[in-house]
C-alpha cells in the first residue's frame, strides 16, 4: 500500500467512526455508503459489494444483522449502530433503486464460464438466486456482482465465518470446493 | 424520532466523503484477482471433523416446479398488531383465540416461569424476550441480547436456562430480575459449531437434567460423532451423555406425563421428491441405545438413495408416527392442563412450521396426536389450521405451551406474534 493510500484509508475509516448514526437521514447518509460501495450501484473498491438493483428484503436483514451485530463487519456495524427499523427500510429502498451493476469488463474465459454453468443446476444456485441471478426477496441479487466480493462470501460461508441470515446458504456450500468457488465467482461476476 | 444535527458530524462526513472518494479512484487500477486472494479455504472446514459430504448431484431436481422451491424468507421484523391474520385462523367448535402478544421479531420457543413470565427465544434474531401480564397490559421486555440463534429455553427453579448455537448458559433469580437481568452464564459449550441445523431445542428432563439436540450440519450427510444426537446434561453443565443417535434434527421435545418417556419431532432430509419423506414423531424407550436411522433410513420407511445401500430401516428404532412430508413439526408439548375438554388430556399438541421443499404446502398448523394407554400413537388430526391460504404462508407456528390456567399459547415466527387459545368460557372447566 502506498503511503498516500495509508493516509486515505486512515482518514476515511476515522471518518466513518465519527458519524454518529442518529444524526442524518438515510439520503443524507447516502453520499457516505457511496463512497465505498460506488455510485450508481457498482462498487470499484476491492471486496466492497455493489448495491445496485440488491433486494429490498435482504438489504433490510444484512443491515439489521450489522446493526444487532449479528454480523460483526468493519465498518459496517458502526454505519448501521443506532438506525430505527425505519431506517433500515429507507435504506433498503433506496438501494434497490440503485441502477444494476455491469459485468466485469475484459476479455472472458469460455472454459471457466462453462465449468461454472455445469455448477449452477446441481448445486440449485438457480432455484434461489434466480435464473438470471437477480435473486428475491431475502435472497441477494449477485448477477454481476464483483468477483473477489463472491470469492470472499462463498468462502465465507464455507469456513462458517460469514453467519447467513438462515441456514441455507450454509447447506448448499458444504460439497462445493474451493476451485468451484472460484469458477462460480468468475462466471457470476460476469453474467450478460 | 429527534435527529441531533451539529457541525462536526457534517464537516466529517465531507471529510470523510473527499476521502473515501479518493481511496476510490486509488483502488480502481488493479483487476480483480480472485486466484490469489486470502488464506488458503482449507484453513477451516465447513463441517465438524469427520463428516461427510452428500455428492452434490444427487437426486437434484431440474424441473421448473422444483426451481421455485427455496426457503420460506422469514421476515426479521414483526408484522404490525392489525396485520395479524387472526380472522383466517381456524379452531374446533367451542374454542377461541386471541394476540397475546405481537411485536415480538422472529418468535420461536416458549417457556413459561413459576411466576407466570412467558419467555420467548429467537433463531434469526439475537434476543431472549420476556413477557409480563399486568392485569391484562402485557409488557415485552428484552432480557438477553446479542445471542447466537437462542432458540432453545427451559426453566427450573427460577432458572432460565438458554441454548444458543454453540453453548448453553442460564439466568438465575430471572423473574425477580426483569429490568436489570443478569448477564448469562455459561454452563456448557461441547457443541460443534455449524450453521446448517445448528439450532438447538431445549427442554427439562423428568430427572432434572436438561436434553438437547445436536442436529445433522447439513441437509444429506455422513455425520462426525459429535452431531445427530440428542444429549442430556446436569443443570450445571457436567455429565454430558448422549442419549439418542441417528436422528437429523430436532426443534420439539417433551416428557410423556405418565410413563416420563422422552418424545420428539425430527425433521427429514429435503429433495428426496414431492411426497417423501415423512417428517417423525419419535420416542426414546431404550436411552444412550435407539438410533433413529440417519442418514441410512429416511422416514422411518425409505432407504436413502444415498447412505441407505447396504441397510434397511428395519435395523433401525420407527417412528410411532408420521407427520407429513416436509412439514416441519418443530414445537410439541403434552397437555396437562383443564380448561380444554378431557380428551385432549396427556394428548400432544404438536406445532407444523410447515413444508418448504414441496410445490403444494401442507402443515402451517397444530395437530393433536391421541396416545393409546402404551404409549403409542392412537390418531391425529388438525386443531388450529389456516396459516396457508393459496399455497403462502400467513404465519408459520412454531410452538406450543399450555398455560397455568389451561389455555395453549402458539409461537409465530413468520408475523412475530403470539397467541392464545382458550375453551368456551376461558374458565377451568370442572372434570
Amino acid at each position: 500500500m502506498s503511503g498516500v493510500v495509508r493516509i486515505v484509508v486512515a482518514l476515511a475509516l476515522g471518518c466513518l467512526a465519527a458519524l454518529p448514526a442518529s444524526a442524518q437521514t438515510a439520503q443524507e447518509r447516502l453520499p457516505t455508503c457511496l463512497a465505498c460501495h460506488g455510485e450508481n450501484g457498482q462498487s470499484q473498491n476491492p471486496e466492497v459489494p455493489s448495491l445496485g438493483a440488491q433486494q429490498a428484503f435482504y438489504v433490510t436483514v444484512e443491515f439489521l444483522m450489522f446493526r444487532d451485530r449479528m454480523r460483526v463487519v468493519a465498518p459496517m456495524n458502526d454505519m448501521a449502530n443506532g438506525l430505527s427499523d425505519d431506517d433500515l427500510r429507507s435504506f433498503a429502498d433506496i438501494i434497490s433503486k440503485l441502477p444494476a451493476p455491469q459485468p466485469a469488463p475484459g476479455p472472458v474465459d469460455e472454459a471457466r464460464i462453462e465449468r461454472a454453468r455445469a455448477l449452477v443446476e446441481p448445486n440449485r444456485c438457480n432455484f434461489c438466486h434466480t435464473p438470471s441471478f437477480a435473486g428475491q426477496q431475502n435472497v441477494p441479487r449477485i448477477a454481476d456482482q464483483r468477483e473477489d466480493y463472491l470469492v470472499k462470501a462463498l468462502r465465507g460461508y464455507k469456513d462458517n465465518s460469514r453467519r447467513g441470515y438462515d441456514a441455507s446458504m450454509a447447506d448448499v456450500i458444504e460439497p462445493i470446493t474451493d476451485e468451484q468457488i472460484l469458477d462460480l465467482a468468475y462466471y457470476i461476476a460476469r453474467v450478460k | 424520532m429527534i435527529r441531533r444535527v451539529s457541525a462536526g458530524p457534517i464537516l466529517a462526513g465531507t471529510l470523510c466523503l473527499l476521502a473515501a472518494t479518493a481511496f476510490a479512484q486509488q483502488q480502481q487500477a488493479p483487476a480483480p484477482t480472485p486466484a490469489a486472494p486470502a488464506a488458503p479455504a482449507a484453513a477451516a472446514l465447513p463441517l465438524p471433523p469427520g463428516a461427510t459430504p452428500a455428492p452434490p448431484t444427487a437426486n437434484m431436481p431440474t424441473s421448473e416446479a422444483a426451481q421455485k422451491l427455496t426457503g420460506v424468507p422469514v421476515p426479521p421484523l414483526a408484522a404490525a398488531p392489525d396485520k395479524l391474520p387472526l380472522a383466517q385462523l381456524r379452531l374446533p367448535k367451542g374454542f377461541k383465540i386471541e394476540v397475546y402478544a405481537s411485536g415480538v421479531p422472529n418468535a420461536r420457543s416458549l417457556r413459561i416461569g413459576d411466576k407466570g413470565t412467558v419467555f420467548v427465544g429467537n433463531l434469526v434474531r439475537d434476543k431472549v424476550y420476556a413477557i409480563v401480564d399486568r392485569n391484562g397490559k402485557r409488557e415485552i421486555k428484552v432480557i438477553a441480547s446479542g445471542l447466537d440463534r437462542p432458540n432453545g429455553l427451559a426453566f427450573k427453579d427460577g432458572t432460565l436456562y438458554i441454548a444458543e448455537g454453540t453453548r448453553i448458559s442460564k439466568l438465575e433469580k430471572i423473574e425477580d430480575n426483569l429490568d436489570k437481568p443478569p448477564q448469562p452464564v455459561v454452563i456448557y459449550s461441547d457443541f460443534p459449531n455449524h450453521q446448517s441445523h445448528g439450532w438447538k431445542f431445549l427442554a427439562l428432563g423428568p430427572d432434572n437434567r436438561l436434553y438437547v439436540n445436536v442436529g445433522a450440519p447439513c441437509n444429506i450427510c455422513m455425520p462426525p460423532p459429535s452431531n445427530a444426537q440428542i444429549r442430556s446434561i446436569a443443570l450445571d453443565g457436567s455429565d454430558a451423555e448422549v442419549v439418542a443417535h441417528g436422528i437429523r434434527q430436532v426443534v420439539g421435545m417433551d416428557f410423556h406425563p405418565v410413563s416420563k418417556v422422552l418424545y420428539f419431532t425430527e425433521n427429514q432430509r429435503d429433495w428426496l421428491s414431492e411426497d417423501a419423506p415423512q417428517d417423525k414423531l419419535n420416542r426414546l424407550l431404550n436411552p444412550g441405545k435407539d438410533n433413529f436411522g440417519f442418514p441410512y433410513c429416511d422416514g422411518g420407511d425409505i432407504e436413502d438413495p444415498i447412505y441407505g445401500w447396504g441397510h434397511s430401516c428395519s435395523e433401525f428404532t420407527k417412528p410411532i408416527a408420521q407427520l407429513g412430508p416436509h412439514s416441519a413439526p418443530l414445537g410439541m408439548r403434552f397437555y396437562t392442563g383443564h380448561m380444554f375438554p378431557a380428551k385432549y388430556y396427556n394428548a400432544i399438541f404438536l406445532a407444523r412450521h410447515g413444508s418448504w421443499n414441496k410445490t403444494k404446502k401442507i402443515g402451517g398448523d397444530i395437530t393433536v396426536v391421541y396416545l393409546n394407554k402404551d404409549g403409542t400413537v392412537k390418531s391425529q388430526e388438525p386443531f388450529m389450521t389456516g396459516f396457508i391460504q393459496d399455497n403462502n404462508y400467513i404465519g408459520r407456528p412454531v410452538d406450543v405451551q399450555p398455560m397455568k390456567d389451561g389455555s395453549l399459547l402458539v409461537s409465530d415466527d413468520y408475523d412475530g406474534a403470539i397467541y392464545r387459545i382458550t375453551y368456551g368460557d376461558g374458565k377451568v372447566a370442572g372434570r
